[in-house]
Protein backbone atom coordinates (compact mmCIF):
# COMPACT_ATOMS: atom_id res chain seq x y z
CA UNK A 1 0.00 0.00 0.00
CA UNK A 2 2.72 2.41 0.98
CA UNK A 3 4.28 1.86 -2.47
CA UNK A 4 1.06 2.83 -4.24
CA UNK A 5 0.66 5.91 -2.11
CA UNK A 6 3.59 7.54 -3.94
CA UNK A 7 1.39 7.86 -7.01
CA UNK A 8 -1.09 10.04 -5.12
CA UNK A 9 1.33 12.98 -4.86
CA UNK A 10 0.86 15.53 -7.63
CA UNK A 11 4.57 16.28 -7.96
CA UNK A 12 5.32 12.58 -8.39
CA UNK A 13 2.59 12.18 -11.00
CA UNK A 14 4.02 15.13 -12.89
CA UNK A 15 7.54 13.77 -12.65
CA UNK A 16 6.42 10.36 -13.88
CA UNK A 17 4.57 11.70 -16.93
CA UNK A 18 7.42 14.02 -17.92
CA UNK A 19 10.05 11.43 -17.07
CA UNK A 20 8.46 8.67 -19.15
CA UNK A 21 8.21 10.99 -22.18
CA UNK A 22 11.77 12.28 -21.79
CA UNK A 23 13.07 8.71 -21.33
CA UNK A 24 11.37 7.76 -24.60
CA UNK A 25 12.96 10.70 -26.43
CA UNK A 26 16.38 9.95 -24.96
CA UNK A 27 16.19 6.27 -25.91
CA UNK A 28 15.18 6.92 -29.54
CA UNK A 29 17.81 9.60 -30.10
CA UNK A 30 20.37 7.63 -28.10
CA UNK A 31 20.42 4.73 -30.56
CA UNK A 32 21.31 7.06 -33.41
CA UNK A 33 23.81 9.06 -31.35
CA UNK A 34 25.65 6.01 -30.02
CA UNK A 35 25.87 4.46 -33.49
CA UNK A 36 27.11 7.71 -35.02
CA UNK A 37 29.77 7.94 -32.25
CA UNK A 38 28.13 11.11 -30.96
CA UNK A 39 27.51 9.77 -27.42
CA UNK A 40 29.51 12.46 -25.70
CA UNK A 41 27.43 15.23 -27.28
CA UNK A 42 24.72 14.48 -24.71
CA UNK A 43 27.23 14.90 -21.91
CA UNK A 44 28.65 18.11 -23.37
CA UNK A 45 25.20 19.61 -23.89
CA UNK A 46 24.16 18.87 -20.31
CA UNK A 47 27.05 20.97 -19.01
CA UNK A 48 26.00 23.79 -21.30
CA UNK A 49 22.50 23.29 -19.91
CA UNK A 50 23.85 23.69 -16.37
CA UNK A 51 25.52 26.96 -17.31
CA UNK A 52 22.33 28.23 -18.92
CA UNK A 53 20.14 27.26 -15.95
CA UNK A 54 22.56 28.88 -13.49
CA UNK A 55 22.53 32.14 -15.45
CA UNK A 56 18.73 31.99 -15.79
CA UNK A 57 18.23 31.51 -12.06
CA UNK A 58 20.72 34.27 -11.21
CA UNK A 59 18.74 36.73 -13.31
CA UNK A 60 15.36 35.27 -12.31
CA UNK A 61 14.50 34.24 -15.86
CA UNK A 62 12.38 31.25 -16.92
CA UNK A 63 14.81 28.30 -16.67
CA UNK A 64 13.55 26.30 -19.67
CA UNK A 65 12.99 29.43 -21.75
CA UNK A 66 16.71 30.26 -21.47
CA UNK A 67 18.22 26.78 -21.45
CA UNK A 68 16.40 25.26 -24.46
CA UNK A 69 17.56 27.85 -27.05
CA UNK A 70 21.07 28.14 -25.58
CA UNK A 71 21.64 24.38 -25.61
CA UNK A 72 20.16 24.10 -29.13
CA UNK A 73 22.68 26.71 -30.27
CA UNK A 74 25.51 24.80 -28.57
CA UNK A 75 24.37 21.59 -30.29
CA UNK A 76 24.52 23.17 -33.73
CA UNK A 77 27.89 24.73 -32.90
CA UNK A 78 29.31 21.39 -31.73
CA UNK A 79 28.23 19.73 -34.95
CA UNK A 80 29.81 22.51 -37.03
CA UNK A 81 33.11 22.27 -35.14
CA UNK A 82 33.10 18.51 -35.66
CA UNK A 83 32.42 18.89 -39.35
CA UNK A 84 34.95 21.66 -39.99
CA UNK A 85 37.84 19.50 -38.81
CA UNK A 86 39.61 22.50 -37.32
CA UNK A 87 39.07 21.20 -33.80
CA UNK A 88 38.85 17.47 -33.09
CA UNK A 89 35.31 16.41 -32.21
CA UNK A 90 35.93 15.23 -28.67
CA UNK A 91 38.17 18.22 -27.93
CA UNK A 92 35.42 20.55 -29.16
CA UNK A 93 32.95 18.95 -26.77
CA UNK A 94 35.38 19.23 -23.86
CA UNK A 95 36.10 22.90 -24.59
CA UNK A 96 32.47 23.92 -24.84
CA UNK A 97 31.18 21.86 -21.94
CA UNK A 98 33.84 22.82 -19.42
CA UNK A 99 33.63 26.50 -20.40
CA UNK A 100 29.87 26.47 -19.90
CA UNK A 101 30.28 24.69 -16.56
CA UNK A 102 32.86 27.26 -15.47
CA UNK A 103 30.62 30.17 -16.42
CA UNK A 104 27.75 28.52 -14.53
CA UNK A 105 29.85 28.00 -11.40
CA UNK A 106 31.13 31.59 -11.46
CA UNK A 107 27.64 33.02 -11.88
CA UNK A 108 26.35 30.83 -9.04
CA UNK A 109 29.14 31.77 -6.64
CA UNK A 110 28.81 35.50 -7.38
CA UNK A 111 25.03 35.52 -6.92
CA UNK A 112 23.22 32.97 -4.80
CA UNK A 113 26.01 30.63 -3.74
CA UNK A 114 25.76 26.84 -3.75
CA UNK A 115 22.15 26.33 -2.64
CA UNK A 116 19.72 23.44 -3.10
CA UNK A 117 18.50 24.83 -6.42
CA UNK A 118 22.00 24.67 -7.88
CA UNK A 119 22.56 21.22 -6.45
CA UNK A 120 19.32 20.09 -8.12
CA UNK A 121 20.67 21.24 -11.48
CA UNK A 122 23.73 19.07 -10.98
CA UNK A 123 22.14 15.95 -9.53
CA UNK A 124 18.48 16.37 -10.44
CA UNK A 125 15.38 16.63 -8.33
CA UNK A 126 11.80 15.76 -9.11
CA UNK A 127 10.75 18.59 -6.82
CA UNK A 128 12.21 21.15 -9.22
CA UNK A 129 9.49 20.55 -11.80
CA UNK A 130 6.82 23.25 -11.61
CA UNK A 131 3.40 22.84 -13.23
CA UNK A 132 4.29 25.22 -16.04
CA UNK A 133 7.59 23.41 -16.64
CA UNK A 134 5.74 20.10 -16.77
CA UNK A 135 3.28 21.29 -19.43
CA UNK A 136 6.08 22.72 -21.55
CA UNK A 137 8.11 19.52 -21.11
CA UNK A 138 5.20 17.35 -22.27
CA UNK A 139 4.64 19.50 -25.36
CA UNK A 140 8.34 19.59 -26.29
CA UNK A 141 8.94 15.88 -25.75
CA UNK A 142 5.85 14.99 -27.82
CA UNK A 143 7.28 17.20 -30.58
CA UNK A 144 10.63 15.38 -30.37
CA UNK A 145 8.90 11.98 -30.58
CA UNK A 146 6.75 13.09 -33.53
CA UNK A 147 9.70 14.50 -35.48
CA UNK A 148 11.77 11.38 -34.86
CA UNK A 149 8.97 9.11 -36.13
CA UNK A 150 8.22 11.26 -39.19
CA UNK A 151 11.84 11.34 -40.30
CA UNK A 152 12.62 7.77 -39.26
CA UNK A 153 13.60 6.47 -42.76
CA UNK A 154 15.93 9.41 -43.29
CA UNK A 155 17.41 9.21 -39.80
CA UNK A 156 18.16 5.52 -40.38
CA UNK A 157 19.83 6.27 -43.72
CA UNK A 158 21.96 9.08 -42.29
CA UNK A 159 22.95 6.97 -39.29
CA UNK A 160 23.87 3.85 -41.25
CA UNK A 161 25.69 5.45 -44.14
CA UNK A 162 26.00 9.21 -44.40
CA UNK A 163 28.00 9.10 -47.64
CA UNK A 164 25.40 6.97 -49.42
CA UNK A 165 22.63 9.22 -48.13
CA UNK A 166 24.46 12.31 -49.42
CA UNK A 167 25.15 10.66 -52.78
CA UNK A 168 21.47 9.96 -53.27
CA UNK A 169 20.62 13.60 -52.73
CA UNK A 170 19.71 13.53 -49.03
CA UNK A 171 20.65 16.64 -47.11
CA UNK A 172 22.62 14.83 -44.43
CA UNK A 173 23.65 18.06 -42.62
CA UNK A 174 19.99 18.92 -42.19
CA UNK A 175 19.22 15.61 -40.49
CA UNK A 176 22.38 15.75 -38.38
CA UNK A 177 21.28 19.18 -37.23
CA UNK A 178 17.79 17.84 -36.55
CA UNK A 179 19.29 15.07 -34.40
CA UNK A 180 21.44 17.57 -32.50
CA UNK A 181 18.55 19.97 -31.90
CA UNK A 182 16.23 17.20 -30.73
CA UNK A 183 19.00 15.96 -28.43
CA UNK A 184 19.44 19.47 -27.03
CA UNK A 185 15.73 19.69 -26.17
CA UNK A 186 15.77 16.22 -24.58
CA UNK A 187 18.88 16.96 -22.53
CA UNK A 188 17.44 20.18 -21.11
CA UNK A 189 14.11 18.56 -20.27
CA UNK A 190 15.79 15.53 -18.72
CA UNK A 191 18.38 17.38 -16.66
CA UNK A 192 15.79 18.93 -14.34
CA UNK A 193 15.08 15.46 -13.03
CA UNK A 194 18.28 13.59 -13.76
CA UNK A 195 20.78 16.39 -13.20
CA UNK A 196 23.43 17.71 -15.56
CA UNK A 197 25.94 15.11 -14.41
CA UNK A 198 23.65 12.12 -14.95
CA UNK A 199 21.48 12.92 -17.98
CA UNK A 200 23.83 11.45 -20.58
CA UNK A 201 23.27 7.97 -19.11
CA UNK A 202 19.59 8.29 -20.10
CA UNK A 203 20.77 8.64 -23.71
CA UNK A 204 23.55 6.05 -23.77
CA UNK A 205 22.46 3.15 -21.51
CA UNK A 206 19.18 2.09 -23.19
CA UNK A 207 20.83 2.07 -26.64
CA UNK A 208 23.77 -0.04 -25.45
CA UNK A 209 21.52 -2.47 -23.57
CA UNK A 210 19.16 -2.86 -26.53
CA UNK A 211 22.06 -3.54 -28.90
CA UNK A 212 23.02 -6.52 -26.75
CA UNK A 213 19.58 -8.03 -27.32
CA UNK A 214 18.39 -7.04 -30.79
CA UNK A 215 19.87 -7.06 -34.26
CA UNK A 216 17.63 -4.91 -36.46
CA UNK A 217 17.54 -1.12 -36.18
CA UNK A 218 13.79 -1.03 -35.57
CA UNK A 219 13.91 -3.67 -32.83
CA UNK A 220 16.85 -1.91 -31.16
CA UNK A 221 14.86 1.34 -31.15
CA UNK A 222 11.75 -0.30 -29.70
CA UNK A 223 13.73 -2.29 -27.14
CA UNK A 224 15.66 0.81 -26.06
CA UNK A 225 12.41 2.74 -25.65
CA UNK A 226 10.88 -0.01 -23.51
CA UNK A 227 14.00 -0.46 -21.36
CA UNK A 228 14.33 3.28 -20.89
CA UNK A 229 10.76 3.69 -19.62
CA UNK A 230 10.98 0.61 -17.38
CA UNK A 231 14.27 1.73 -15.84
CA UNK A 232 12.90 5.20 -15.24
CA UNK A 233 9.78 3.90 -13.47
CA UNK A 234 11.76 1.36 -11.40
CA UNK A 235 14.32 4.03 -10.55
CA UNK A 236 11.58 6.38 -9.34
CA UNK A 237 9.96 3.65 -7.24
CA UNK A 238 13.32 2.77 -5.72
CA UNK A 239 14.00 6.45 -5.11
CA UNK A 240 10.72 6.72 -3.17
CA UNK A 241 11.17 3.45 -1.31
CA UNK A 242 14.78 3.96 -0.21
CA UNK A 243 14.71 7.76 -0.16
CA UNK A 244 17.62 7.95 -2.61
CA UNK A 245 18.07 10.80 -5.13
CA UNK A 246 15.84 10.27 -8.17
CA UNK A 247 18.42 10.81 -10.92
CA UNK A 248 21.02 8.54 -9.36
CA UNK A 249 18.40 5.83 -8.74
CA UNK A 250 17.35 5.85 -12.39
CA UNK A 251 21.00 5.54 -13.46
CA UNK A 252 21.45 2.62 -11.05
CA UNK A 253 18.42 0.90 -12.63
CA UNK A 254 19.93 1.51 -16.11
CA UNK A 255 23.21 0.00 -14.96
CA UNK A 256 21.48 -3.13 -13.63
CA UNK A 257 19.51 -3.49 -16.88
CA UNK A 258 22.73 -3.12 -18.89
CA UNK A 259 24.47 -5.75 -16.78
CA UNK A 260 21.55 -8.17 -17.28
CA UNK A 261 21.46 -7.52 -21.04
CA UNK A 262 25.21 -8.08 -21.26
CA UNK A 263 24.90 -11.35 -19.36
CA UNK A 264 21.98 -12.75 -21.33
CA UNK A 265 22.47 -10.95 -24.65
CA UNK A 266 23.78 -12.75 -27.70
CA UNK A 267 27.20 -11.14 -27.57
CA UNK A 268 27.68 -12.32 -23.99
CA UNK B 1 24.33 8.20 -76.14
CA UNK B 2 26.61 9.38 -73.35
CA UNK B 3 25.05 9.12 -69.91
CA UNK B 4 28.02 10.79 -68.25
CA UNK B 5 30.58 13.18 -69.72
CA UNK B 6 33.65 14.63 -68.05
CA UNK B 7 35.04 17.60 -69.97
CA UNK B 8 38.59 18.49 -68.96
CA UNK B 9 37.61 18.44 -65.30
CA UNK B 10 40.07 19.26 -62.53
CA UNK B 11 39.69 19.11 -58.77
CA UNK B 12 41.51 20.91 -56.01
CA UNK B 13 41.57 21.09 -52.23
CA UNK B 14 42.42 24.47 -50.69
CA UNK B 15 43.68 25.72 -54.05
CA UNK B 16 46.01 22.74 -54.53
CA UNK B 17 45.15 20.74 -57.64
CA UNK B 18 44.92 17.02 -56.90
CA UNK B 19 43.50 15.80 -60.21
CA UNK B 20 43.40 17.40 -63.66
CA UNK B 21 42.67 16.80 -67.30
CA UNK B 22 39.93 14.25 -66.73
CA UNK B 23 38.16 13.95 -70.07
CA UNK B 24 36.01 10.97 -70.96
CA UNK B 25 32.48 9.94 -71.91
CA UNK B 26 30.54 6.96 -70.64
CA UNK B 27 27.88 5.50 -72.91
CA UNK B 28 24.89 3.47 -71.74
CA UNK B 29 25.96 -0.12 -71.07
CA UNK B 30 29.68 0.70 -70.68
CA UNK B 31 31.69 -0.87 -67.88
CA UNK B 32 34.47 1.50 -66.86
CA UNK B 33 37.23 0.60 -64.43
CA UNK B 34 39.13 3.45 -62.81
CA UNK B 35 42.65 2.38 -61.88
CA UNK B 36 45.69 4.11 -60.41
CA UNK B 37 47.88 4.05 -57.36
CA UNK B 38 46.91 5.36 -53.93
CA UNK B 39 46.63 9.14 -53.98
CA UNK B 40 46.15 9.19 -57.76
CA UNK B 41 42.81 10.99 -57.41
CA UNK B 42 40.40 8.05 -57.70
CA UNK B 43 38.43 8.93 -54.58
CA UNK B 44 38.33 12.59 -55.59
CA UNK B 45 36.88 11.64 -58.98
CA UNK B 46 34.21 9.52 -57.26
CA UNK B 47 33.24 12.47 -55.07
CA UNK B 48 33.11 14.64 -58.17
CA UNK B 49 30.88 12.21 -60.07
CA UNK B 50 28.50 12.05 -57.10
CA UNK B 51 28.38 15.87 -56.91
CA UNK B 52 29.83 15.74 -53.40
CA UNK B 53 32.70 17.87 -54.71
CA UNK B 54 32.47 20.49 -57.43
CA UNK B 55 35.18 20.49 -60.13
CA UNK B 56 37.58 23.45 -59.92
CA UNK B 57 37.42 23.73 -63.70
CA UNK B 58 35.82 21.82 -66.55
CA UNK B 59 32.42 20.18 -66.44
CA UNK B 60 30.72 16.92 -65.51
CA UNK B 61 27.39 16.47 -67.25
CA UNK B 62 24.81 13.73 -67.11
CA UNK B 63 22.75 12.65 -70.11
CA UNK B 64 19.93 10.30 -71.05
CA UNK B 65 17.65 11.63 -68.29
CA UNK B 66 19.96 10.47 -65.48
CA UNK B 67 19.64 12.60 -62.36
CA UNK B 68 22.44 13.34 -59.87
CA UNK B 69 20.58 11.53 -57.12
CA UNK B 70 19.96 8.45 -59.27
CA UNK B 71 23.50 7.04 -59.31
CA UNK B 72 23.63 3.74 -57.42
CA UNK B 73 26.63 4.18 -55.15
CA UNK B 74 28.45 1.42 -53.29
CA UNK B 75 30.85 3.16 -50.90
CA UNK B 76 33.74 1.55 -49.09
CA UNK B 77 32.57 0.07 -45.82
CA UNK B 78 33.10 2.15 -42.72
CA UNK B 79 34.07 0.85 -39.29
CA UNK B 80 30.68 2.01 -37.98
CA UNK B 81 28.80 -0.30 -40.33
CA UNK B 82 30.52 -3.55 -39.39
CA UNK B 83 28.77 -3.80 -36.03
CA UNK B 84 25.68 -1.78 -36.91
CA UNK B 85 22.40 -3.31 -35.74
CA UNK B 86 20.29 -3.38 -38.89
CA UNK B 87 18.48 -6.12 -40.76
CA UNK B 88 19.34 -6.85 -44.38
CA UNK B 89 15.87 -5.64 -45.32
CA UNK B 90 16.33 -2.28 -43.59
CA UNK B 91 19.64 -1.69 -45.37
CA UNK B 92 18.35 -2.65 -48.83
CA UNK B 93 15.15 -0.65 -48.44
CA UNK B 94 17.17 2.45 -47.52
CA UNK B 95 18.43 2.40 -51.12
CA UNK B 96 14.99 3.71 -52.14
CA UNK B 97 15.76 6.93 -50.22
CA UNK B 98 16.08 8.99 -53.40
CA UNK B 99 12.60 8.00 -54.61
CA UNK B 100 10.98 9.30 -51.42
CA UNK B 101 11.01 12.87 -52.76
CA UNK B 102 8.65 14.69 -50.45
CA UNK B 103 7.14 11.51 -48.96
CA UNK B 104 7.98 10.58 -45.39
CA UNK B 105 7.77 6.79 -45.59
CA UNK B 106 8.53 4.02 -48.08
CA UNK B 107 5.57 2.77 -50.14
CA UNK B 108 4.54 -0.51 -51.77
CA UNK B 109 6.53 0.29 -54.92
CA UNK B 110 9.73 0.86 -52.88
CA UNK B 111 9.22 -2.46 -51.07
CA UNK B 112 8.68 -4.27 -54.37
CA UNK B 113 11.91 -2.85 -55.74
CA UNK B 114 13.82 -3.87 -52.62
CA UNK B 115 12.39 -7.45 -52.83
CA UNK B 116 13.36 -7.62 -56.48
CA UNK B 117 16.97 -6.59 -55.79
CA UNK B 118 17.28 -9.05 -52.89
CA UNK B 119 16.37 -11.80 -55.36
CA UNK B 120 18.69 -10.40 -58.00
CA UNK B 121 21.59 -10.72 -55.55
CA UNK B 122 20.43 -14.16 -54.40
CA UNK B 123 20.06 -13.08 -50.79
CA UNK B 124 16.27 -13.22 -50.35
CA UNK B 125 16.69 -15.87 -47.64
CA UNK B 126 18.84 -13.42 -45.63
CA UNK B 127 16.11 -10.76 -45.64
CA UNK B 128 15.59 -10.84 -41.87
CA UNK B 129 19.18 -11.62 -40.93
CA UNK B 130 21.29 -9.10 -39.04
CA UNK B 131 23.70 -7.21 -41.31
CA UNK B 132 26.55 -7.43 -38.79
CA UNK B 133 26.34 -11.25 -38.70
CA UNK B 134 26.92 -11.68 -42.43
CA UNK B 135 30.20 -12.58 -44.09
CA UNK B 136 32.09 -9.86 -45.95
CA UNK B 137 30.86 -11.15 -49.32
CA UNK B 138 27.25 -11.24 -48.17
CA UNK B 139 27.53 -7.71 -46.77
CA UNK B 140 28.79 -6.47 -50.14
CA UNK B 141 25.84 -8.15 -51.88
CA UNK B 142 23.48 -6.36 -49.51
CA UNK B 143 25.14 -3.02 -50.29
CA UNK B 144 25.00 -3.79 -54.02
CA UNK B 145 21.27 -4.57 -53.71
CA UNK B 146 20.86 -1.22 -51.93
CA UNK B 147 22.78 0.57 -54.70
CA UNK B 148 20.54 -1.09 -57.32
CA UNK B 149 17.46 0.23 -55.49
CA UNK B 150 18.81 3.73 -56.03
CA UNK B 151 19.39 3.46 -59.80
CA UNK B 152 18.14 2.11 -63.08
CA UNK B 153 21.09 3.33 -65.15
CA UNK B 154 24.45 3.79 -63.44
CA UNK B 155 26.32 2.02 -60.65
CA UNK B 156 29.35 3.63 -59.03
CA UNK B 157 31.41 1.10 -57.06
CA UNK B 158 34.29 2.09 -54.80
CA UNK B 159 36.64 -0.89 -54.43
CA UNK B 160 33.82 -3.40 -54.01
CA UNK B 161 36.03 -6.45 -53.39
CA UNK B 162 38.43 -4.98 -50.83
CA UNK B 163 38.80 -7.38 -47.91
CA UNK B 164 36.95 -10.25 -49.61
CA UNK B 165 38.49 -13.71 -50.03
CA UNK B 166 39.22 -14.74 -53.65
CA UNK B 167 36.05 -16.81 -54.02
CA UNK B 168 33.77 -14.07 -52.69
CA UNK B 169 35.64 -11.49 -54.81
CA UNK B 170 35.11 -13.60 -57.94
CA UNK B 171 31.41 -13.94 -57.17
CA UNK B 172 31.14 -10.20 -56.68
CA UNK B 173 32.83 -9.49 -60.04
CA UNK B 174 30.46 -11.94 -61.77
CA UNK B 175 27.39 -10.38 -60.16
CA UNK B 176 28.47 -6.92 -61.25
CA UNK B 177 29.10 -8.12 -64.81
CA UNK B 178 25.72 -9.84 -64.84
CA UNK B 179 23.93 -6.66 -63.77
CA UNK B 180 25.88 -4.79 -66.46
CA UNK B 181 25.07 -7.26 -69.26
CA UNK B 182 21.54 -8.41 -68.40
CA UNK B 183 20.05 -5.17 -67.13
CA UNK B 184 22.09 -2.80 -69.26
CA UNK B 185 23.18 -0.80 -66.20
CA UNK B 186 26.41 1.12 -66.79
CA UNK B 187 29.17 0.56 -64.25
CA UNK B 188 32.00 2.74 -63.01
CA UNK B 189 34.26 0.79 -60.67
CA UNK B 190 37.31 1.94 -58.77
CA UNK B 191 39.69 -0.94 -58.22
CA UNK B 192 43.25 -1.83 -57.33
CA UNK B 193 43.05 -5.10 -59.18
CA UNK B 194 44.25 -4.21 -62.68
CA UNK B 195 44.06 -7.78 -64.02
CA UNK B 196 40.40 -8.20 -63.08
CA UNK B 197 39.75 -4.70 -64.41
CA UNK B 198 40.92 -5.48 -67.98
CA UNK B 199 39.13 -8.82 -67.81
CA UNK B 200 35.67 -7.50 -66.98
CA UNK B 201 35.61 -3.86 -68.07
CA UNK B 202 34.87 -2.47 -71.52
CA UNK B 203 36.82 0.71 -70.77
CA UNK B 204 39.75 1.70 -68.57
CA UNK B 205 40.50 5.09 -67.05
CA UNK B 206 44.01 5.29 -65.61
CA UNK B 207 44.70 8.16 -63.21
CA UNK B 208 47.93 9.49 -61.71
CA UNK B 209 46.94 12.95 -60.43
CA UNK B 210 45.91 13.54 -64.04
CA UNK B 211 44.34 11.39 -66.73
CA UNK B 212 47.04 9.02 -68.01
CA UNK B 213 44.85 6.84 -70.19
CA UNK B 214 41.27 6.49 -71.32
CA UNK B 215 40.10 3.95 -73.88
CA UNK B 216 38.78 0.44 -74.31
CA UNK B 217 40.24 -2.43 -72.32
CA UNK B 218 41.73 -3.87 -75.52
CA UNK B 219 43.48 -0.59 -76.32
CA UNK B 220 44.77 -0.43 -72.76
CA UNK B 221 46.38 -3.89 -73.06
CA UNK B 222 48.28 -2.69 -76.13
CA UNK B 223 49.23 0.72 -74.76
CA UNK B 224 52.63 1.41 -73.25
CA UNK B 225 51.19 2.36 -69.86
CA UNK B 226 48.88 -0.65 -69.87
CA UNK B 227 51.69 -3.04 -70.67
CA UNK B 228 53.82 -1.59 -67.91
CA UNK B 229 51.02 -1.75 -65.37
CA UNK B 230 49.94 -5.25 -66.33
CA UNK B 231 53.51 -6.43 -65.99
CA UNK B 232 53.69 -7.87 -69.49
CA UNK B 233 50.88 -10.39 -68.92
CA UNK B 234 48.43 -8.28 -70.92
CA UNK B 235 50.11 -8.71 -74.27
Amino acid sequence: MSMLSMFSYHFIQRALVVGVLVSLCAALLGVSLVLKRYSMIGDGLSHVGFGALAVASAFHLAPLGVAVPVVMLAAVLLLRLRGSGRVKGDAAIAIISSSALAIGVIVVSVTSGMNTEVSSYLFGSILSLSRGDAVLSVILSLAVLALFCLFYPRIFAVTFDETFARATGTRAELYNTLLAVLTAVTVVLGMRMMGALLISSLIIFPALSAMKLCRSFRSVILCAALLSVLCFVFGMIASYAFETPSGASVVAAELIAFALCSLFGRKG
Amino acid sequence: MAILTCENASFSYDGRTVLEGVDFALRAGDYLCVVGENGSGKSTLIRGLLSLKAPASGRITLGDGLKRSEIGYLPQQTEIQRDFPASVWEVVLSGCLNSLDGRLFYGAEDRRRAEENLERMGIEDLKNAGYQELSGGQQQRVLLARALCATKKLLLLDEPVTGLDPVAAGEMYNLIKLVNLCDGISVIMVTHDIHEAVRYATHILHLGRRQLFFGTAAEYRRSAIGRRFLGGSGI
